[in-house]
């Protein structure tokens, strides 16, 4: 039967029905309105890109237009003590950026020494220690959770806490940096846990087969072949926390004077100082000053300060994509 | 030198799975002993436990006793990571360590264990190592790149490198060549050869000609059927096992009749 | 082989077994912090909020006609036009770039050329990135006066459908502004997240699509969006819990108001939670700050509520 089978292919259709397959031909109007609809697809999507672009690259050009007029040295080197108005300062600026860089630096820096560590460390006992247990599920569903917490949630949480634990009206970077840790925290541990679990297991097993203690595996194999990931992804989480406005503007609060001191008094960031000066608007010009009294002044401060904030996080951002790419540990795997 | 080996009533489990049942077996120091049997047989986990990197799964233990020279390793007072240091493994894929140049992985058991070691202390370890994994004369004058960069038969004997610079009395090896070509299988077969002048090398294999090309003595793991645990059905030195088994399965496996 | 000479390395007396035990039992005490800290947020805004719940019930209701000019005295009456408001804003947000994201994302995956497509994603990775005081900078100092005489346009035109009820306000500090611009906050993040699972479609399906003589759409269609659709849906999702939590594009473009009203193009209509907390905070006495809190525990739970239905939609397709 097998034999005749080869022999003979139309043998096993005898008996079946004949089929005349030109029913099946699509008919040529039918080709073309596929056609059609596949063009009109095409062009669709393609619109939808375009316009979806067009605020996007709104935003961009509009910030950097608008920001580049006040942007420059005398902008990031000075405060804004003895801003009177829409008259220039003695220095011969409109008054800057100085101390909310410094201020912007200080809390999301702290906010890293904070989350950091902690977020590096739940990872690792995640990855290596907990092995899928009951307690890790819980931990993976609440940092879930976590990464879920509105931002001014973040800032009202970390200002009931400074209110209960230190009395009311304590006001300081430190509490902004504690909001902050608390945004921060589910993206390092995300990232880091991802991070730690693509380091193949075979190199923990080299490792222990050598008589390494796990700990000494996991620092210096695990964590090394992991650190550029990591890093990278540390970079990432400080650039989606370093515009956080709203959790700021309830913990660490708004000066114009240049407050180094991260635990006490309040301290202006430059997120929280492209709000002021936005809602700010105009400068009060004497009907008697000259043309140096420029009454659009603050809306001017905001764009230039926008620009500065988009600049920090498009480094950072590139920063964090560079060190993945560069320093990327090369695997066969 | 090499320490000799003997494996009395061992049970290794996973948790409440039996994995492999009543292993007994005496490994005898400075020669080769090769383990074979069907996929699944637990030869590998056999050879895991000599060193107790089977702990590495959770759940995973043993009852019955591993001597070390007369030492159990299973004794409570034993820590794991002291026997790995007296008891080498080297692994079924090279690993070099990818963060590391080949000295640094070379040194990776020494450093990595905490010790400070002089410069010339270090290039002398270096090159004793490499040399005694016959890689010496091929990397010299590259020590210092990346050793992921070798060829897959270079870092398998890179690794035997990093393993010998531990200075253990045992080397276990599962199955070091099965993902290499012929030419480094041969290189690496050469180099077993030598070692076992100065270790005991205990080697997993699938492949029977080369447990009967490189073993002094053999071991034929098996397993009832799926699901079952596996268990040591034969050992006799290799020319017995692949000559004149006096073992009905064993002589069905060495002949190719399963497996 | 120059065997027994390397005397030099002896082998450590010390394994490190403290280390071991102490870096172990760090990992373990972070991993337990995660869930110390969230049970701090919880029993903090809790404790804060205490007075709401547990203090003088008079007081509370002077507290919140404060607030409301004496139009609700009680905190459900209070919250209740919030969260309308909040949701509103938000799903009109969705409703707006969901299919523009979709379109991007498929732009990206399959009909960019190579070099253009990885631009493309690492600009849409950038914007993803944008703080957002900026968009709210953009919204109302570019937007706002750009947009109305579209918004004007709608309202004589469309205004017979009671959503585009005239006259549309000038300046347009609306909810329909405020929901273009969180629309175009959340379309990157919306965006980048689908382009992520279009490009995992299994190369075979697509090409099984193709040999059957299926024309692009028709190979999008039958292999790509079955494919990507659960991951599509968990990332509006994602989305739309920024959008809901969002604080400070709202807070600088919209004129709030407190009512259950649908009047997109008109002026204090509405108001969101984030933004009616961050607006009334600073003014706000110790009472104020617990009807406050209050609302944020509300925010919390529909935010969770939304992240946990895009998680286990994720999850679902996994399994």
């Amino acid at each position: 039967m097998m034999a005749d089978l080869t022999q003979d292919p139309k043998a096993s259709l005898a008996g079946a029905p004949v089929i005349d397959f030109d029913k099946f031909k699509p008919s040529r109007s039918f080709v073309a309105s596929r056609k059609r609809k596949d063009m009109a697809m095409r062009v669709l999507i393609s619109l939808a890109f375009v316009v979806a672009c067009i605020p996007l690259v709104s935003v961009l050009w509009t910030t950097i237009a608008n920001g580049v007029k006040r942007l420059n040295l005398n902008f990031l080197s000075y405060n804004m003590t003895g801003v009177v108005g829409g008259n220039p300062t003695p220095s011969g600026g409109y008054g800057g950026v100085f101390h909310a860089i410094i201020g912007t630096l200080e809390i999301t820096g702290g906010a890293m020494i904070i989350s950091i560590p902690i977020g590096l460390m739940c990872a690792v006992y995640l990855v290596e220690y907990a092995h899928g247990g009951k307690l890790a599920q819980t931990i993976t569903l609440l940092v879930d959770v976590m990464s879920g917490i509105p931002s001014i949630v973040a800032g009202l949480f970390a200002f009931s806490m400074f209110t209960i634990l230190i009395g009311p009206g304590s006001v300081n970077g430190f509490a902004g940096s504690v909001a902050l840790s608390l945004l921060m925290l589910p993206t390092v541990v995300k990232s880091s846990e991802e991070m730690l679990k693509i380091v193949p297991g075979d190199l923990r097993e080299a490792s222990y087969a050598l008589g390494v203690t796990k700990q000494r595996t996991i620092t210096k194999i695990v964590l090394r072949t992991a650190l550029p990931g990591i890093v990278s992804g540390c970079i990432l989480a400080i650039a989606r926390v370093i515009g956080e406005t709203a959790p700021l503007i309830m913990t660490a609060g708004f000066i114009v004077s240049t407050n180094f001191n991260l635990f006490d008094g309040k301290m202006a960031t430059l997120p929280v100082y492209v709000y002021q000066e936005y809602s700010t608007l105009y400068a009060n010009c004497a009907p008697s000053a000259g043309p140096e009294c420029v009454a659009t002044i603050p809306m001017e401060r905001s764009w230039a300060a926008a620009l500065v904030l988009i600049l920090i996080v498009l480094i950072l951002n590139g920063i964090g994509r560079l060190v993945a790419k560069v320093f990327a540990v090369k695997s066969e795997r | 030198m090499g320490q000799r080996i003997d494996v009395n009533h061992l049970n290794i489990y996973y948790g409440n799975f039996l994995a492999v049942e009543d292993v007994n077996i005496n490994i005898e120091p400075n020669k080769v002993t090769a383990f074979i049997g069907p996929s699944g047989c637990g030869k590998s986990t056999v050879l895991r436990t000599l060193d107790r990197m089977h702990e590495i799964i959770p759940g995973a233990h043993v009852k019955g006793e591993v001597l070390l020279e007369g030492k159990n390793l299973y004794d409570k007072d034993v820590d794991p990571v002291s026997v790995r240091r007296d008891v080498g493994m080297v692994f079924q894929r090279p690993n070099p360590f990818p963060t590391m140049s080949i000295r640094e992985n070379v040194l990776a058991g020494v450093r990595l264990n905490n010790r400070k070691i002089s410069k010339s202390d270090a290039d002398d370890l270096v090159e004793w190592a490499l040399r005694g994994a016959n890689l010496w004369n091929e990397v010299k004058d590259r020590l210092d790149n990346p050793g992921i960069g070798l060829s897959g038969g270079q870092q398998q004997r890179l690794c035997i490198a990093r393993a010998v610079a531990v200075h253990p009395q045992v080397l276990l090896m599962d199955e070091p060549c099965s993902a290499l070509d012929p030419i480094s299988t041969l290189a690496v077969e050469d180099l077993i050869q030598e070692l076992k002048g100065d270790y005991t090398i205990v080697i997993v294999t699938h492949n029977m000609q080369q447990a009967a090309r490189i073993a002094d003595y053999t071991a034929f793991f098996n397993l009832k059927a799926v699901g079952q645990p596996g268990h040591l059905e034969y050992f006799a030195d290799t020319t017995t096992m692949f000559n004149n088994p006096q073992n009905e399965e064993a002589e069905r496996y060495v002949s190719g009749r399963f497996g | 082989m120059s065997s027994q000479d390397k005397t030099a390395v002896t082998m450590p007396a010390a394994s490190g077994k403290t280390a071991d035990k102490v870096f172990r039992w760090i990992a373990y005490a972070c991993g337990i912090l995660i869930l110390v800290v969230l049970a701090a947020v919880f029993l903090f805004l809790l404790f804060r909020a205490w007075p709401l719940i547990g203090g003088d019930q008079a007081a509370n209701s002077k507290t919140i006609s404060d607030f409301t000019g004496g139009k609700a005295t009680n905190f459900w009456a209070y919250v209740g036009p919030l969260l309308f408001g909040t949701v509103l804003v938000s799903a009109l947000s969705l409703l707006i770039s969901f299919f523009a994201s979709i379109g991007i994302a498929l732009f990206i995956s399959h009909y960019a050329p190579k070099k253009l497509a990885t631009a493309l994603s690492y600009v849409v990775d950038l914007l993803a990135a944008i703080p957002s005081v900026i968009y709210g900078l953009w919204g109302g100092l570019i937007l706002v006066p750009a947009i109305y005489p579209f918004w004007n346009w709608v309202a004589t035109y469309l205004g017979w459908i009671p959503l585009f009820n005239g006259p549309a306000a000038n300046p347009s500090r609306t909810v329909a502004t405020v929901a273009v611009v969180l629309a175009v906050m959340i379309l990157p993040i919306i965006t980048s997240l689908s382009r992520d699972i279009f490009l995992q479609t299994p190369r075979l399906q697509e090409e099984a699509a193709l040999a059957l003589g299926a024309t692009k759409w028709e190979m999008i269609k039958l292999a790509v969006i079955p494919f990507g659709k659960s991951g599509v849906v968990s990332a509006s999702m994602l989305g739309l819990g920024r959008a809901l939590g969002e604080t400070m594009a709202v807070l600088m473009i919209l004129s709030p108001g407190l009512t259950y009203s649908f009047k997109l193009l008109q002026a204090s209509q509405n108001q969101t939670i984030a933004a009616n907390i961050a607006a009334q905070y600073p003014e706000a006495n110790d009472l104020g700050v617990s009807v406050l809190i209050g609302t944020g525990l509300v925010l919390f739970l529909i935010t969770f509520v939304v992240n946990y239905v895009a998680r286990r939609i994720t999850e679902k397709k996994v399994a």
